[in-house]
């Protein structure tokens, strides 16, 4: 049929838009390191190099990827609901907290146990700290863009305190400097190795699996169809029946547990294996809990494809490093160019629904579902088109 | 404890409370403009952070602090209307490009800073500006009367915003659009209009309070503003939308904030519980916020971008 | 006759080559030339004019020395795990010397030296190898200048007050500060010495404030550490209040004020560590930059006017730290 190539074409075109949109801004950092008396070229063939072009590359931009990932897959299930969760940094804090001090006064077990024992931490301390401005938001209307960002800072201090004080290396208390770091915490707490040596660990295998998972949540369970149909249009929702308040909170609950399992995973992949602060989230997270939210909407809010969208990312923090390295140009470019992604990307969204609903819309049948991202993504604020019932 | 009751401490915990709050007064006021109007801002420490940038740059270059500050105002200006692009024009998701705003502003600055400044020179900062007679009222007068140009500036503009947002044309537009968008447009109202006026605003305010920083600290640093823009935004929820409640937000955190430091200096906040104490304004704001929402309802439109129906 | 004068030839021959292949292998030995690779890791910016900038000027002071031109620095690594990646991959790519210059970075730094065993890697500002053969450590006296310096400030103050702004109470601040406060105490038992930790190395305006709080309370001499001085020295400047520096020379940053700097001339000892790298030994030591050795030294801004009698109290106070006399810590 005609309807269905055509649709199927400008749904192809529809992907093109953010892939122009990321074109456009690099572009534009091309120029930014023309202008820095940079040659474009030579920088761009730095970044490349820088995390893609070896082994030790591809590991630094796989292990940048990962806290990306989980919080990129806790961004996208929030926003199903119609929730924005800008409180990833503190929740990433507060699961490493959680999880550190699992580590530290759980007995000792053998190491499966152990790792499964600190991840659940983490997941409890992230769901702890993402629960709250949830209740807040569904029990007392408190905006949750607004508590999360509180809760961020509320996390950093927290987590000074009990890394300057109670969970401090009793060692540095002893020789006086203090350093403000735990102790080197438990082996048996290791993330194991993939290839013997080296940096490469099992988190990633475990943020990919956490993606997966929620995209089964999402689509393949009544839960997920909750949270989505909340998030389309509450008034729907509730005229349903489902509880409302109750799935806000679940939704910024799985959110938070989410980042927290990236920040037990950051502990504990580690290379110093133990947790240390520089006094900032930042110093802990590197960002991710911004970054993450880039991740989200360059993967179309939808798990999976939010798994090559964190490799992209990953490597694009990474290659900045490089680039400074290379061409002397400092590596805040790269974050400015990252911002210039995310308005592109994000401005781009009315222009790509426009193509991909340009053809007849109404017809849901478009086939089997493919595991491609849903195109209108239901912005909070009501802008929704798609229909609850089409399969991703 | 006594010695914090004593008047000098007082007068001095006072008066850097209210320097605190002036950025945050500043970039609060403006964001009220564009959610009233139904437009949330996430951008504005991105553009904290480059007004910042800007009026240090201008200060180092020309020593004229004023020049510096209207220099900030422009680049939050060119932003506002950056920002009434994506989220008017776009409709792009106000959360997200917010975000995006927020990375660019913080890699920009600092790159601009890196290049253009490297090493950190210390500027001139807003001279003190003692106001004639109120100035010499014991205690009081300290406290208050004899701060910079920048603070009495911005305290000023909480009474102009309140009359343009109750009691002129232009505000009655904006209260309507960010309430009940489509019914403004049936009146003729041009929905876009009012909300890039009002984004330019806050852009404009946004720029200037990240000028008043950089210069009242007589420096720039990369992320100077270390998340006064997100907490800015916060303040809006904070004062109900509501000039006066974001003055009295603004000012309560920055007095909360003084009072902490003014504690770790005297002693009475030991060392080991200095980071606990610097939740308090994060706390009580969460405390303050539930207050609000369960009494105040948000402008009915706000994020929602507006799409002509028919 | 013709076969000897071959042979003799030949021997020649075998001989130059004998030393020329003697020389290379020697020159290899040095830590010095073209062949020597020198990275460094640090947590701010290079020209902070504080911690990050001392290393950096130290490193290239050493490298212009010896003729090592391959030299890559790292900075604004505050994420500790980038600093730790960083690290790993200079010692992967063949560096022969990664200098970690952060505390927070020693707890990585265990698990990655012993995968590098041809590399040295030296860690600051610490006193701690991990019984590892390849790690260096290196920390300042910094409370030896703070010391002197604290002589100085308790003889210009005339309102008996003196305000230290220090970020985190860790290290090599803590050193500093305790070292200041001990020094205004040596020499003005009155003063009052208002000491506060802001918690943050980096935040600038909470370091502003606190100056602030501290003229308030009636201090006229300030000082303090870290990357986020720049806050309290504007506020110093504003207030033409006189201001010590440690790390680097900071007169540039408020040329009315600022009395002296302490400055950390990690060159002194990256000397000795290299020296020590050439000779084969790649680590095991702990070195300390002070008076002594001219590690730290104490410089004047000329253009303020600091009465002859004050310095000379500062001159004795160095003697007397030289000769252990006085208790700086």
């Amino acid at each position: 049929m005609t309807q269905n190539r055509s649709a199927r074409s400008s749904r192809f075109l529809g992907y093109l838009v953010p892939v122009a949109a990321v074109v456009l801004a690099l572009l534009i950092g091309a120029v930014m390191l023309a202008i820095l008396g940079a040659n474009p070229l030579e920088g761009l063939e730095a970044m490349f190099r820088g995390a893609f072009g070896s082994g030790t590359a591809l590991t630094s931009t796989v292990l940048k990827a990962t806290p990306l990932l989980f919080v990129a897959v806790g961004i996208t299930i929030a926003f199903r609901a119609s929730v924005i969760n800008i409180g990833g940094e503190g929740q990433i804090v507060l699961g490493a907290l959680l999880a550190t001090i699992a580590a530290l006064y759980l007995p000792a077990m053998p190491a499966p146990i152990m790792i499964v024992a600190v991840m659940i931490a983490g997941i409890i301390g992230g769901g702890l700290w993402g629960a709250l401005p949830g209740a807040l938001k569904a029990y007392y209307g408190v905006n949750e863009i607004l508590s999360t960002i509180m809760l961020n800072i509320v996390a950093v201090q927290f987590m000074n305190f009990l890394l300057r004080g109670p969970l401090i290396d009793p060692l540095e208390v002893e020789r006086g400097t203090r350093i403000p770091q735990t102790e080197r915490l438990i082996e048996n707490a290791d993330l194991p190795l993939l290839f013997g040596s080296g940096r490469f660990h099992i988190g990633p295998l475990i943020a990919i699996l956490a993606a997966v998972l929620a995209y089964i949540l999402l689509w393949r369970t009544p839960t997920g169809f909750r949270l989505r149909a909340v998030g389309l249009s509450s008034d729907a929702a509730r005229y349903a029946g489902m509880p409302e308040k109750r799935t806000i909170v679940l939704a910024m609950t799985l959110s938070g547990a989410l980042c927290g399992l990236a920040g037990a995973v950051l502990v504990f992949g580690s290379e110093s294996h133990r947790m240390v602060t520089d006094g900032s989230t930042a110093g802990f997270t590197g960002n991710a809990g911004f970054n993450g939210i880039v991740v989200a909407l360059f993967g179309g809010l939808h798990p999976l494809w939010s798994i090559p969208a964190s490799f992209l990312f990953g490597g694009l923090l990474v290659a900045g490093n490089a680039l400074q390295r290379a061409v002397q140009v400092p590596s805040a470019l790269i974050l400015a160019i990252n911002g210039l992604v995310v308005i592109f990307v994000v401005s781009s969204e009315r222009i790509r629904r426009r193509i991909i609903a340009h053809p007849v819309r109404v017809d849901e049948d478009v086939g089997p579902p493919e595991d491609q991202p849903e195109v209108a993504v239901p912005l909070p604020g009501g802008e929704a088109e798609a229909d609850l019932e089409a399969e991703p | 404890m006594s010695e914090f009751f004593t008047a000098s401490v007082l007068i001095a915990t006072v008066a850097s409370g209210i320097r605190l709050a002036v950025p945050l007064l500043l970039a609060a006021l403006g964001e009220t403009f564009g959610q009233r109007s139904g437009v949330l801002n996430l951008g504005v420490e991105g553009m904290m952070l480059l007004g910042a940038f800007g009026g240090y740059y201008t200060v180092l270059q020309t020593d004229d602090v004023w020049l510096g500050v209207l220099v900030g105002a422009v680049i939050g200006a060119v932003l506002g209307v950056g920002t009434g692009i994506m989220s008017v024009t776009m409709h792009a998701d106000q959360g997200i490009s917010g975000i995006g705003v927020f990375l660019f502003g913080l890699g920009m600055s600092d790159l601009l800073f890196q290049k253009l400044v490297g090493t950190p020179r210390p500027i001139d900062t807003f001279p003190q500006l003692d106001i004639p007679i109120l100035s010499d009222i014991p205690v009081i007068g300290e406290m208050f009367f004899q701060s910079s140009g920048i603070v009495y500036l911005a305290f000023l503009a909480v009474p102009v915003a309140t009359f343009i947002i109750n009691r002129t044309p232009f505000g009655m537009d904006i209260r309507a659009v960010g309430e009940n968008p489509a019914a403004a447009d049936s009146l003729g109202v041009s929905v876009a209009r009012v909300r890039y006026a009002t984004v330019i605003i806050g852009g404009t305010l946004a720029g200037v309070a990240g000028a008043a920083l950089s210069i009242g600290l007589g420096i720039f640093q990369q992320n100077i503003t270390s998340g006064m823009g997100f907490v800015a935004v916060a303040l809006v929820y904070f004062g109900a939308w509501r000039p006066i409640g974001v003055m009295a937000g603004a000012l309560l955190y920055g007095l909360v904030n003084a009072m902490v430091l003014q504690f770790k200096t005297l002693g009475i906040i030991p060392n080991a519980w200095s980071d606990i104490a610097s939740m308090a304004p994060a706390i009580i704001t969460i405390l303050a916020l539930v207050f609000v929402a369960t009494r105040f309802r948000q402008p009915a439109a706000l994020t929602k971008p507006f799409v002509r129906e028919g | 006759m013709r076969r000897r004068s071959s042979r003799y030839g030949a021997v020649a021959v075998i001989a130059l080559a004998l030393a020329l292949v003697a020389t290379a292998c020697s020159s290899d030995d040095e830590a010095s030339g073209e062949d020597f690779r020198m990275a460094v890791v640090a947590p701010s910016a290079e020209n902070d004019l504080a911690f990050t900038q001392s290393i950096v000027d130290a490193v290239n002071v050493v490298a212009e020395d010896r003729g090592i031109t391959d030299v890559a620095v790292t900075d604004l690594t505050f994420v500790v795990e980038d600093a730790a990646a960083a690290i790993r991959d200079y010692a992967s790519q063949g560096y022969d010397l990664v200098i970690a210059h952060g505390s927070q970075y020693g707890g990585s730094l265990v698990e990655i030296a012993p995968d590098f065993p041809e590399t040295s890697f030296a860690w600051g500002t610490a006193a701690d190898t991990f019984d590892l053969d390849n790690v260096y450590s290196y920390e300042a006296a910094s409370d030896q200048g703070g010391y002197v310096m604290g002589v100085l400030g308790g003889a210009l103050t005339a309102s008996n007050t003196v305000g230290i702004v220090g970020p985190i109470e860790t290290g090599d601040a803590k050193l500093y500060v305790d070292g200041y406060a001990l020094g205004v105490a040596a020499e003005n038992p009155n003063a009052d010495v208002l000491i506060t930790y802001t918690g943050s190395f980096s935040d600038v305006a909470l370091a502003s404030e606190t100056a602030q709080a501290h003229l308030s309370a009636g201090a006229d001499v300030l000082t303090g550490t870290a990357q986020m001085v720049v806050g309290a020295v504007s506020v110093a400047d504003s207030a033409a209040v006189p201001w010590f520096g440690t790390q680097a020379n900071q007169t540039s940053l408020a040329p009315d004020i600022v009395v002296a700097s302490q400055v950390y001339h990690w060159e002194v000892i990256l000397e000795e560590i290299l020296d020590k790298i050439g000779d084969g030994t790649l680590g095991g030591e702990i070195y300390s930059i002070d008076f002594e050795n001219e590690g730290l030294v104490l410089e004047y801004n000329d253009a303020f006017d600091l009465p002859d009698d004050v310095k000379a109290k500062a001159d004795e106070a160095i003697d007397a730290i030289k000769d252990g006399s006085a208790t700086t810590k």
